[in-house]
Formats: structure tokens, C-alpha cells, sequence
């Protein structure tokens, strides 16, 4: 083997490691190394503060309060989606292609830009005249302040957030119930085992990769939430909608706390590493299963 | 409950076989009765749900083709009866959309081409070399992909601002112009290619880049299709990064645009900013309309493997 042939395989590999390193393993460390400052952006004196940043975000009610919106968020929004795109999994799994219009209608939200996904839903849910008061009108109830009132924000925005994910995780769902072979289905069939125990004792531990899988990259993606809130409601009414990563965005682009904002975005590093050790855990197991 | 008895119904129904016995008998009659209420339910629920995913977009329409007056009557006219096409005129002149939509076809189509040229090189690698220090290089793949861009975004602001990127095309570009998923994925894909006839190849002393160029990447070209069409559709609809890494109108995207409307037009200008938003969705639904089939695959069968 000559040289040539030794070296080859690290060409091929370089520029990406290159661009890997650069933008995501060493902005990791970066931000773990302005964590411990006091710095606003200007300033060519950065001031060593030790984990003074953790302290002060940890006692901070505000900060409590984007954690505890963030994970209210995170749960509601990872229950429904994945609950009721299990249903409708379990509902349109037929081969008939009117279920495939309606597949393709439930999945559209999930390929157009949350900009506008956002800026639609802004005007459904306009307290005025939004469609949504319109509608639940007719069934007679009352106007609803959606996102303009702080008892409803959070709510309004999970609302958002499942009619956007509830197609992508119902069709993940049916490509997995499509790879339950279909002799099991038979057989518990020809053992006239009622459709409740067919679903407990067999649908749902074939499916279980399948949601464990779906609830975490859902967990993942909603920690990070910030297109919806940037444009929909800017952390309030009163800071009720307020999350993590537009958290961060707020303390470092406006009120440049560089060491403030990193420390918080530490902090949700642990929470999504945590996630997402998980997860690798998972993708492995998965790509060994296969 | 209901939907786990309708998921297999199908095989259940064949098992009980109900017309056999010839007679019809009340029991029958019921049955059928049931079985036609099912079906009616069936196709209600089906209706509705596809409108709860269509109306929102049909409302959009409506609205952009309306006076701001008739956006406030109710009950609503879905369809306009004179449709106010100056909303799009208007929309158009809140910015310069022109530049916006030019941006975002340099900046998503660069980072669709620098993704191909630097993961199929990368992929290939690590799929069919044996080299030393290799599953330390694919573990810093795999780092970056769990890696979502909303964690980083800060210091990545003050390195691009370091290298004066900031407000440049570049900026937008580089740090995706290689993908951890678009390596994980085409990884698979070589690997799963066989030995003999890479063999084959070399027997006829073939040039490797030319193996790899004529031989190795029409084979995994359904991956590539798929990739190409996630990555573009994310970086077209991305807001967060551009928004994020500019200050100015130089290298501002469209959906930055788009959402700029409104603060030119003032709050409650929802014909215009409809109209606005008809033009970003547009063009990707009519996309997904034409390809739908491969672009469900790409985002649900990629996600699964």
C-alpha cells in the first residue's frame, strides 16, 4: 500500500471533520468557557466570575420560571403529539389512497417554514377575529384570548407545535406499524384474541422502539422551541411563554450578557445531552437490531 | 380502542365470515346496518381531519385576497367576491423581496452542492476504508449530529464574527456545508453495497475516484435524492440561523422577510401579511404536491433508520 493509499481515506474525511469541529465541537467548549465570565460583547476585559452566572440563573425567578415553561411545554406537547399520532396511525394505516390524501394533507404542516406556520396561526388565534373564536363560537362558547392572555399562551403554542408534528410522528408510526409482519396479526386473529388485548399485549411492544424513538427526538425539539415564540409572542404575556433557547437569544442579542446567556445555554446542554445520550443509546441499538 | 379494532378489523371480519350460513337473518340485517354507520363515521372523521389541516391554508388564501374591512366580517366569505390582488403588490414592497428570494436560493442551493461534494468523499470513507483513528473521526460525525444549531448559536456568533462573517452569505453557508445526518445516512447506503462488485471493478484496474464517481454513487442515488430534498426544504424554510447571524438586509432569507411584514405593515394588517406568507408557502406546497411520495420518504423513512 503506498503512502497514496494510507492517506486517501483522511482527505475524504477532512473537510467535513473540518466543518464539524469549526461550528459544533468547539462552540461547545466555547460556550462552557464563557459560562465563567462576565463579558458584554463590547468590552475587551473579560471578567473571570467563577460559576457566579449558575448561582445567580438558578435564583433568579425568571429563569425558574422559562425552566418551568420550557418543561410544562415539553410534556404537553410530547404527550399529545405522540398520543394521538399513535391513534391516527392505528386509524389510517390502509392501503386505499383516499387515506393517502389524507396522509399527505396531516403531514403538509411539517415542510413549510414555522415563519409562516407561526404568522398563520397568530391570525386564527387572534382574540378578535380570529377563526378559532369564530368557530368555537358556533358550538357556543366564548372568545378565547389565546396567546394574549398568560393563562392560555403556553397552551395556544403546544396547540401549534402538535397540528405541526402530529403528521410526521403519525407517519413514522405507520412505517412502523407496516413492519409488524403480518402473520402476527393472523395468528392472533385465528387465537380470536379480542382487539384490546391485541393492541396491549401485542401492537404496543412491537411499536415500542417506534414511540420510544419518536418521544425523544419530540423531547429534543421541543426544548429548543423559538421560532414559534420569537414570532408569535415574544416570551409573554408576562413572561408565560417565555423558553429556554429565546431565553438565551434575549440575553445575549439584547441585553448582551454573553456570560449570562451561555451559562443558560449550558444548562441546556445538560438537558438535551442527557436526551440525547439516550437517544444515541437507541440509534445504536437500532442500527444493530437491523 | 376503536382505531386498534379498525388497524385489524380486516382480518377479523374475514375470520368471522359473515354471509356464509345463506340465511339472513335479523342479527345479519344489524350487522350490515353497523357496518354502513361505521363507514359513514369513517369517512366524517376522515373529512374532518383533512380540514383541520386544510382550512388553516384555505383561510390564508381567503384572507390574502381580501380588504382589511372584510377580514373582520363573520361570518367569513371564504371565497372573495372581488379579490384584492394589490395585498401581493403590497406585501412585495415591504421589503426588498427580490433580494430576500435571490438569498435564499444562493444560500440553500450552496449548502445543497458543498453538502455533496464533502459527504460523499466522507461517507464513502467511512464506509469502505479501514483506516487508523477512523472511529474517532465517526464519533465526531455522530457528536455533531445530536448537536442541534439552537444550543451553539451563541459562541458561533462571536467565532463568525471573528472571521468578519457576519452579515455575509458565506457566514450563512459554511457551517453547513457538511452534514453529520447526510454522512450517517450515505454511510449505510455504501456499506450496503457488495464487495464483488467493487472487486469487479478494481479487477478491470478502474481508477478509484472513477469506481466511486461511475459506479459507487449511482447506487445510492435514491439516498442522495432524499437527503437533497430534506436539506433544501430545511435550509429554505430556516428562520433561526439567518435571523440570528445577521444584523442588516445584506444576506437576510426570505422567511426573515416574510416576518419583517408585519412590522412594516403594523399589527392587524392580516390581508397583507396573508398575502406575504401565500408567497413563502406557496412554492413548497406546490413542491410536496408534485413529489409527495418522495418527500414523505425523505423525512419519515430517513428519521426511522
Amino acid at each position: 500500500m503506498t503512502l497514496w493509499h494510507k492517506l486517501r481515506p483522511y482527505g475524504m474525511v477532512a473537510p467535513s471533520i473540518i466543518i464539524f469541529s469549526l461550528f459544533f465541537i468547539y462552540p461547545i467548549f466555547y460556550m462552557m468557557y464563557l459560562s465563567l465570565f462576565d463579558w458584554n460583547f463590547i468590552s475587551p476585559t473579560k471578567t473571570f466570575v467563577g460559576i457566579q452566572n449558575f448561582v445567580d440563573l438558578l435564583s433568579e425567578p425568571e429563569f425558574r420560571q422559562v425552566l418551568s415553561n420550557t418543561t410544562v411545554y415539553t410534556v404537553l406537547t410530547v404527550a399529545l403529539t405522540t398520543g394521538l399520532s399513535l391513534l391516527l396511525a392505528l386509524w389510517l394505516n390502509r392501503g386505499h389512497f383516499l387515506y393517502g390524501i389524507v396522509q399527505g394533507a396531516i403531514f403538509s404542516p411539517h415542510i413549510i417554514s414555522l415563519v409562516s406556520i407561526s404568522l398563520l396561526w397568530s391570525w386564527l388565534m387572534d382574540p378578535e377575529y380570529g377563526l378559532l373564536n369564530w368557530v368555537i363560537g358556533l358550538f357556543g362558547f366564548g372568545k378565547l384570548q389565546w396567546l394574549s392572555h398568560p393563562s392560555t399562551s403556553l397552551i395556544s403554542l403546544v396547540i401549534v407545535a402538535v397540528w405541526k408534528g402530529i403528521g410526521y410522528n403519525t407517519l413514522v408510526f405507520i412505517a412502523g406499524l407496516q413492519s409488524i409482519p403480518a402473520d402476527i396479526y393472523e395468528a392472533a386473529s385465528l387465537d380470536r384474541s379480542k382487539p384490546w388485548t391485541t393492541f396491549t399485549k401485542l401492537i404496543l411492544p412491537m411499536l415500542s422502539p417506534t414511540i420510544f424513538f419518536l418521544v425523544i427526538i419530540n423531547m429534543i425539539g421541543s426544548f429548543q422551541v423559538f421560532e414559534t415564540i420569537a414570532i408569535m409572542t415574544q416570551g409573554g404575556p408576562v413572561n408565560s411563554t417565555n423558553t429556554l433557547v429565546y431565553y438565551i437569544y434575549e440575553y445575549g442579542f439584547r441585553f448582551f450578557k454573553i456570560g449570562y446567556a451561555s451559562a443558560a445555554g449550558v444548562i441546556l446542554l445538560v438537558i438535551v445531552g442527557i436526551l440525547t445520550l439516550v437517544y444515541f443509546k437507541l440509534l445504536s441499538n437500532r442500527v444493530h437490531y437491523r | 380502542m376503536k382505531a386498534a379494532n379498525r388497524a385489524i378489523e380486516g382480518p377479523i371480519r374475514a375470520a368471522a365470515g359473515s354471509p356464509m350460513n345463506g340465511v339472513r337473518t335479523k342479527r345479519a340485517l344489524l350487522r350490515i346496518i353497523m357496518n354502513v354507520v361505521l363507514r359513514l363515521v369513517n369517512a366524517a372523521g376522515l373529512l374532518l381531519l383533512v380540514l383541520i389541516f386544510a382550512l388553516p391554508f384555505i383561510w390564508m388564501l381567503s384572507t390574502s385576497l381580501k380588504t382589511l374591512p372584510e377580514t373582520m366580517i363573520f361570518p367569513p366569505e371564504w371565497i372573495p367576491s372581488h379579490p384584492v390582488w394589490k395585498n401581493y403588490i403590497d406585501a412585495w414592497n415591504t421589503g426588498p423581496f427580490l433580494h430576500y428570494i435571490t438569498n435564499s436560493v444562493i444560500i440553500s442551493v450552496s449548502i445543497l452542492l458543498l453538502q455533496m461534494l464533502t459527504i460523499i468523499p466522507a461517507s464513502y470513507a467511512f464506509a469502505r476504508y479501514k483506516f487508523a483513528g477512523s472511529g474517532f473521526l465517526f464519533s465526531i460525525v455522530m457528536v455533531t449530529l445530536m448537536i442541534p444549531s439552537q444550543l451553539i448559536f451563541l459562541p458561533v456568533y462571536l467565532e463568525l464574527s471573528a472571521f468578519k462573517l457576519l452579515n455575509t452569505h458565506l457566514g450563512l453557508i459554511l457551517p453547513f456545508a457538511s452534514s453529520a445526518f447526510g454522512i450517517f445516512l450515505l454511510r449505510q447506503a455504501f456499506r450496503q453495497i457488495s464487495d464483488e462488485l467493487i472487486e469487479a471493478a478494481r479487477l478491470d484496474q478502474a481508477k478509484e475516484w472513477k469506481i466511486i464517481a461511475r459506479i459507487m454513487v449511482p447506487m445510492v442515488k435514491p439516498v442522495l435524492v432524499t437527503f437533497a430534498l430534506f436539506s433544501f426544504i430545511a435550509h429554505w424554510n430556516d428562520y433561526f440561523w439567518p435571523l440570528v447571524m445577521t444584523t442588516n438586509e445584506t444576506a437576510r432569507t426570505l422567511p426573515i422577510g416574510i416576518a419583517k411584514i408585519r412590522e412594516v405593515e403594523g399589527v392587524g394588517t392580516w390581508n397583507i401579511l396573508m398575502a406575504g406568507n401565500v408567497i413563502l408557502v406557496a412554492p413548497i406546497l406546490v413542491v410536496f404536491f408534485l413529489s409527495q411520495r418522495q418527500i414523505i420518504k425523505a423525512f419519515v423513512y430517513n428519521g426511522v433508520k
